[in-house]
């Protein structure tokens, strides 16, 4: 049973169209920036502000997989509803090139940019899904499988009944729920954990989109329905083009799914590698610390101790200054004279925020 | 036989065999969906004490009530039998205690008491449904875009529910049946309008809240749904059993209220339970004990079973609603 | 009694049902293990194979509903089971304590972190003053790595881990002979759960703590314990030392939770996904309940439950074990 099909492959890396500077990015990010302001009313000034998004800068090429990584309250799940315009930039730019776009109206308009909203928000959303974590609470619990997964043919209004019933049929065969008949009338209670996250998926893709937004798709699952899902996702990743931003905890998993990954501290991006090339050789101590504080299920194996002092705080009003630094092995003086660092390429394609590296 | 085992490459299948191609296929398979789903709710409410004992008074009142007009045309003289304008000529003395004649008896006017009981049974009803009906539906729209809004239309919301509770109600509707002829359906619309604004609005906001930080919210949203489809959609269908519940407390709230002001002698209504007992008041046979206990009893024992009945059902709907309320049964 | 030095809990043919609207649910079957006094047990498994239950099962902290119908559960030679519940609230964190998953609902928001575990330890008078119970906790806390001061503030203004801390630092307050953690890290993030693993780890030997670890991480458990249990639809299928168990698996379900797990070093080998779907435990498939998923099932394994392979302490219930040591027991 455990056959090469259903094994999830190695991502391909040629196929990822950024790390060619020519290639134009289905994706780039520019200067993103979320703030939250705290202790603010309909008729008073917040007090101060979360700076939950910090100058956010990535691009992603067609087809290709990023993973966004790192711990809870780093501002990944953020920058993820920032894609996908469930939550409003506070600044910076979200382009997005389409691959239709090339053709047409590329040559007056070639990037669709976060300022759109209304009726041209909606027609982005064809091109732009996302992936919820939990596939208990992401599903409305009186609405059948039909309706979660027509939901976005329904509300843009695409096709008749019978077209969407036929489109949900084939998409339900797509992600492995078959008879795909016969799940179109159940509840989502009547589906494991797995299934139910095949129905996420399925919701996701049904509208073929260029692009996903995966938060965490498998962090509830169990072990055995977790491998399936992963593939699943790799194999309707090449089959239909779509690219993922991956958000995770976890850098095992991010390992399995990405090409490339990113890590975030603090509402920053502090590293940015090719996935294999991040976890042999980290650069920035954050991601070092990260990575040995990983367990490793081989009873043998022996890890480096990760030396971080503290915890993640609450990036409230931070001072300008590198947001690791309280925490870091490696800081001196200058670190804590200067700005936060900029991201820098240190190898081809290998980017970190540190001054020490 | 496993559902969710290794993805084969895509075949091309045909699609539509399961259900076959065609609306009205598609329409079925739905509608069976519901009869099952309601299926299951009518299990549970049938299973608890209460649900069954307050549909079978409910279904007694409404053949009650359907009886009135078949037993005018049929079986009484309208002359003596009217519940307004009858006489029962062959009786000494107004009240006349129940005969063969007059089951309940007769009013201190000379009208079948029974005749007035069955005829104010429809009135109760139209009443109470309306009033249930108009403060529901003010309520699970403004609890839902309130909700859903927050800020500046929430507190406009919530400010007006605050004020409609600080008012007593009955007083107020006192007052207004003192300004105006309020009759059946304005008294309706008046006690739908404060209960709707009011304090049922604040519990199907707070539950609206609950819904609206839901993570299917969100993805109905990534999905290209509008403010309206989620509302309409995804937060109302949630807000509906609740919503249910309050409305059967309404129809007691609004029974109630009804007597009140037709036993103060406020409403503009041809006959009602409240009218019989402030007949009854007003020749001052409520101070001679139970010697008159014709003229009060029948539509006492009537207001306070149908309110009960539909009180009852209310708690029964929340067992089917609350799966967290039913009884174990090991 | 001999084996009563090194041998600290005995499990012995642990059965366990729940009682549903559906009907009986056997959550727990024949579970049999032994913990050695300053050891460390695993029990992995996948959400509902009956470990949480096990553990709730040792703590004597079952829902109503559940009904053990066999087996016995040896603490020091003593049966915990036949003990009264007020024997066995006295033997809780004292000789048994337990860390829980959802840490947040243990610790209650209304009182001060340190008071909360001050008074554990005086209601099992382990400490007879209250600066005598004070030092106590502030020793705890500098063991679990948070600062003593934090005594003072209230679980709200603790952070996630810090809170998981200060509830072990509880488990830990009343020198317990047994600590059994259930997904004790699995909310939090990676440095942080390295950081308790470690602390755990380094508090239990001084101590001579025994503690069950239960996750369905086999990465946590194949760094922290000395001895695991694979556990499959209520049923232990495989034991053994950890490192044996992990390294060359004898069960085919052991060895599919292995090669599915994605692991950071080490070469990137590809991963391999088990078919189908845990089966439901009111209606398991005869023979082998993991048959239908497995790769190497054959007649045998349709129609009969396999005996223990073992080598040794090693055992693996299964009719075609991978490991060729394993001799299969009459």
């Amino acid at each position: 049973m455990a056959s090469a099909s259903n094994t999830p492959e190695t991502p391909n890396a040629q196929a990822a169209g950024s790390s060619a500077p020519d290639g134009e990015p289905l994706l780039a990010v520019h200067g993103l920036t979320k703030l939250f302001p705290v202790g603010g009313g309909p008729f008073r000034k917040p007090s101060s502000f979360i700076h939950a998004v910090d100058d956010v800068t990535f691009r992603l090429g067609h087809g290709e997989s990023l993973g966004l990584v790192g711990e809870s309250g780093c501002g990944k799940t953020t920058v993820g509803k920032l894609l996908v315009k469930l939550l409003e930039p506070t600044g910076g730019e979200i382009l997005f090139r389409f691959a239709g776009d090339s053709a047409g109206a590329a040559t007056e308009a070639p990037w669709d940019s976060a300022a759109i909203s209304g009726r041209l928000l909606r027609s982005c959303g064809r091109r732009v899904q996302m992936i919820f974590q939990d596939p208990y609470a992401s599903m409305n619990p009186r609405r059948t499988i039909y309706d979660i997964i027509s939901e976005p043919l329904s509300v843009q209004g695409m096709g008749d009944v019978q077209y969407r019933v036929d489109r949900v049929l084939e998409i339900l065969t797509l992600v492995g729920l078959t008879p795909a008949g016969g799940f179109l009338f159940r509840h989502p209670h009547e589906l494991s954990g797995g299934q139910r996250q095949r129905v996420a998926i399925a919701r996701a893709l049904v509208i073929r989109p260029s692009f996903v937004v995966a938060d965490e798709p498998t962090s509830m699952l169990d072990v055995s329905s977790r491998t399936g899902v992963m593939s699943l996702m790799q194999d309707l990743a090449t089959e239909l083009g779509v690219a993922y931003l991956y958000v995770t905890h976890d850098l095992a998993v991010a390992r399995y799914m990405c090409h490339r990954i990113a890590v975030m501290y603090s509402g920053k991006v502090v590293e940015l590698a090719e996935t294999e090339e991040l976890l042999r050789n980290p650069l920035h101590p954050y991601t070092k610390a990260l990575l040995s504080a990983v367990p490793v299920p081989d009873p043998g194996h022996r890890r480096q101790l990760p030396d971080i002092r503290g915890d993640l705080g609450t990036p409230i009003d931070p001072p300008s200054r590198c947001r690791f630094h309280e925490r870091c092995p490696a800081a001196t003086e200058h670190c804590l004279d200067h700005p936060h660092p900029p991201m820098e390429e240190k190898t081809p394609g290998h980017l970190v925020a540190c001054y020490e590296v | 036989m496993n559902t969710s085992g290794p993805v084969a490459p895509i075949p091309t299948p045909e699609f539509g065999v399961e259900i076959g191609r065609g609306r009205v296929r598609f329409v079925l398979a739905r509608l069976r969906l519901m009869w099952r789903s309601f299926r299951n709710g009518w299990g549970i409410f049938m299973e608890s004490r209460m649900g069954r004992l307050s549909l079978f008074t409910i279904i007694a009142f409404a053949l009650m009530a359907a009886a009135h007009p078949i037993l005018m045309a049929f079986v009484w003289d309208p002359a003596t039998y009217d519940p307004v304008t009858g006489y029962s000529f062959d009786q000494v003395e107004q009240p006349a205690p129940p005969s063969w004649k007059h089951p309940l008896g007769t009013d201190p006017l000379g009208r079948d008491v029974l005749s007035q009981l069955l005829f104010s049974t429809r009135s109760e009803f139209v009443l109470g449904i309306t009033a249930a009906l108009v403060t529901v539906g003010i309520a699970t729209f403004v609890g839902a875009v309130a909700a859903y809004y927050g800020r500046l239309v929430d507190s406009f919301f919530m400010r007006l529910a605050d004020l409609i509770i600080a008012l007593p109600a009955i007083s107020l509707l006192i007052v207004l049946s003192a300004l105006f002829h309020l009759n059946l359906f304005y008294l309706a619309l008046i006690i739908g309008v404060l209960g709707g604004f009011g304090g049922t609005a604040i519990i199907l906001k707070s539950q609206a809240l609950s819904i609206k930080v839901k993570p299917f919210i969100e993805a109905a949203r990534v999905a290209g749904g509008g403010d309206f489809h989620i509302i309409f959609v995804h937060i109302i269908p949630h807000l509906l059993p609740l919503a249910l519940l309050y409305m059967m407390f309404t129809v007691t709230s609004a029974i109630f209220a009804e007597a009140v002001l037709s036993f103060l002698g406020l409403l503009d209504l041809r006959m009602s339970w409240g009218i019989m007992i402030h007949t009854a008041n007003t020749g001052g046979y409520l101070l001679g004990g139970t010697r008159y206990w014709w003229l009060i009893v029948p539509a006492g024992a009537s207001i306070t079973l149908l309110c009960s009945a539909f009180y009852l059902a209310g708690r029964a709907l929340d067992e089917v609603v609350n799966p967290r309320l039913r009884q174990r049964n090991d | 009694m001999t084996d009563r030095s090194d041998s600290l809990l005995k499990v012995d043919g642990l059965s366990l049902s729940y009682q549903t609207r559906q009907g009986e649910l056997q959550a727990v079957r024949d579970v049999s293990f032994e913990l050695a006094r300053g050891s460390a047990l695993g029990l992995v498994g996948e959400s509902g194979c009956g470990k949480t239950t096990v553990a709730n099962c040792l703590m004597r902290l079952l829902p109503d509903n559940a009904r053990i119908s066999a087996g016995r559960v040896l603490l020091d030679g003593q049966d915990v089971l036949l003990l009264t519940e007020e024997e066995m609230r006295l033997r809780r964190w004292r000789r048994i304590s337990m860390v829980f998953q959802a840490a947040m609902n243990v610790l209650d928001p209304v009182y001060r972190v340190g008071q909360q575990i001050i008074e554990a330890i005086e209601t099992h008078g382990v400490e007879s003053t209250d600066i005598g119970a004070r030092e106590r906790v502030a020793r705890l806390f500098r063991m679990v790595g948070l600062d003593p001061q934090l005594m003072e503030r209230y679980p709200h203004e603790f952070s996630g881990g810090m809170r998981q801390r200060a509830v072990i630092a509880m488990a830990l307050s009343c020198d317990p002979d047994l600590m059994i953690a259930d997904e004790p890290t699995t909310a939090l993030d990676v440095i942080v759960q390295d950081r308790i693993l470690r602390e755990l780890k380094a508090i239990q030997q001084p101590l001579g703590m025994s503690i069950i670890y239960i996750s369905h991480d086999i990465a946590v458990v194949a760094e922290v314990t000395d001895v695991v249990g694979v556990m499959y639809a209520g049923r232990l299928v495989e034991m053994g030392d950890t490192a044996d168990v992990f390294r060359a698996p004898a069960h085919p379900y052991t060895a599919a939770l292995v090669s599915s797990f994605p692991s950071v070093s080490g070469e990137r080998r590809p991963l391999t996904s088990l078919p189908g779907e845990p089966p439901n435990l009111s209606d398991l498939p005869p023979g082998c309940p993991f048959h239908p998923r497995c790769a190497y099932a054959t007649d045998v394994c349709r129609t009969e439950y396999p005996p223990r392979a073992a080598s040794g302490s090693r055992w693996a219930a299964c009719w075609h074990p991978l490991d060729a040591t394993l001799v299969p027991q009459s």
